[in-house]
């Protein structure tokens, strides 16, 4: 039996990390992730987490050592957020081509300029392109059951893809909630020894790792790659389902909130779940058929499984917390509506961005949504596809 | 030599074949000079084998042999190092073709 504990989404990614038992943390502290480094750091001083913990010069540098220990063989871990995610970049398209199963906490933050040290997904979502597996979480119970699925799912010989788990900066990172950290051991059962495939460090079995391609190979090893990702659909459902299995809570690709009879509803990801809904209940006792869809899993995109969902909805909003400046919408926006566009019966969908460098949305915001979808959904909405939620004119 | 598909190809780009760099002629990038080996006043001290930074001085039972131009880059460093008057590694114009 696990043990419920109070802790803030840093903690309960750090719990995870320390449940995992990685090989090698390498990670660079950085708001509002440094507290995942910080509890780790003092796990390895207390003796509680037998790993190499290294804090080099920068995000780059530990990135760049987290391939080089995931290359040698190891269980491999960091975290980060914001600029530092940033600085990563390059790091992140190598550590996924070269299918190196590591794990990152990410603390989602804005980007500069200006500087800004508050939640939004800028910095995340800015790296989707990479290669990575990209999990989102409500909450710090999210946070810590999806970074132990992440291990099992990141390391799984089908997949071999290294994945990030998300919180949003400090309105998860730094929020205290009661979490459910289960026994140390039925975690290390559940994720399992580490395997490692093709370790540098066999020396009967030498191998070359991070050859050069020129016109005549780049382009079949990068689809080769995406072998990997696309795997990772069918594994994240069987890892989900037994976790499930183990402990008792259920996740998929995404969080279907009263959607089953809904005629209008928001897409979104991370905390602002929490605050739709609420409205979405309150709407309900109204009589009102509003649902919400939050977003668990964004890399692998799940549009197969959405589309499923959204064929029987009339009006959807998606709510993105970052923007992509010259864009048709905001990335999630265009996702969607991607996925929507094979429906028969296409849904109308508009595009709300929110919540820019930790900008609070408050129920009022989520009831003007609401409010828009009821007009979209009659054919009377007079707005834009694209939208701020809560900016001043 | 056929060229793989992308479902041949090992995981993460993982070359299996250990050493096969030898496959690849790097002599090819050469232009402009290369060294040439003069047995008569060699003293076999291989200097020119440690420091040829591409492997490519031939030895046989502890005695310089030769050049090998497969991987020989034409950097000149064999010639700078040895230590015999005259030289035993003299640099000459190679003729480009392009």
């Amino acid at each position: 039996m696990g043990k419920i504990i109070t802790l803030n989404g840093n903690g309960a990614i750090a719990e995870a990390i320390r449940q995992i038992k990685p090989d090698v943390v390498a990670a660079y502290p950085i708001t509002p992730s440094t507290a995942i480094v910080q509890y780790v750091a003092q796990f390895v001083a207390d003796g509680l987490l037998d790993c190499e913990f290294v804090c080099p010069e920068s995000e780059h540098s530990a990135m760049s050592m987290c391939i080089g220990a995931a290359a040698g063989g190891g269980r491999v871990v960091t975290a980060t957020a914001s600029q530092g995610l940033a600085l990563m970049w390059e790091l992140l398209y190598i550590a996924a081509g070269l299918r190196l199963p590591i794990l990152a906490g990410i603390a989602s933050r804005a980007l500069s300029a200006p500087i800004n040290i508050h939640g939004d997904h800028s910095d995340s979502i800015g790296a989707r392109d990479a290669g990575w597996i990209q999990i989102f979480s409500e909450n710090s119970q999210e946070a810590y059951d999806n970074f132990i699925q992440a291990a099992k799912i990141s390391e799984d010989f089908d997949v071999r893809t290294p994945a990030m788990v998300m919180i949003d900066g400090f309105i998860t990172s730094h929020s205290t909630e009661n979490v459910i950290v289960e026994d140390d051991k039925d975690v290390e059962e559940f994720v399992g020894e580490f395997k490692p495939l093709y370790p540098l460090l066999d020396v009967e079995k030498p191998v070359t790792l991070g050859s050069i391609d020129f016109t005549n190979y780049y382009f079949e090893h990068k689809r080769n790659q995406i072998e990997g990702i696309e795997n990772s659909r069918r594994v994240i459902l069987k890892v989900a389902d037994e976790y499930e299995r183990k402990f008792g809570r259920k996740y998929g690709f995404f969080e279907l909130y009263k959607i089953d009879d809904a005629e209008i509803a928001v897409v979104l990801m991370g905390s602002a779940a929490g605050t739709g809904k609420e409205v979405v209940d309150e709407l309900r006792e109204k009589g009102e058929k509003a649902g919400l869809i939050k977003i668990r899993v964004y890399r692998p995109f799940p549009y197969r499984e959405l589309q499923d969902v959204l064929k029987n909805i009339k009006a959807i909003a998606v709510l993105d917390r970052l923007m992509s400046p010259g864009a048709y919408g905001a990335p999630l926006f265009t996702e969607v509506r991607s996925a929507v566009y094979d429906l028969k019966k296409r849904p109308k969908i508009i595009n709300y961005i929110y919540g820019l460098g930790g900008r609070d949305i408050a129920p009022d915001h989520f009831k003007q949504v609401f409010s828009d979808l009821e007009k979209l959904k009659l054919n009377r909405y007079k707005g834009d596809v694209v939208n701020y939620l809560n900016l001043r004119g | 030599m056929t060229e793989k598909g992308w479902k041949e190809l090992t995981i993460g780009t993982i070359n299996l074949e250990a050493g096969n760099s030898l496959q690849n002629y790097t002599g090819t990038f050469r232009s402009g000079e290369k060294p040439i080996f003069k047995e008569e006043t060699c003293i076999h001290c291989l200097f020119c084998w440690v420091f040829c930074p591409d492997s490519a001085i031939i030895v046989k039972d502890n005695k310089v042999k030769g050049i090998d131009y497969n991987y020989c880059k034409g950097c000149g460093i064999c010639v700078i190092e040895c230590p015999t008057k005259p030289k035993s590694l003299e640099m000459v114009v190679e003729e480009i073709y392009l």
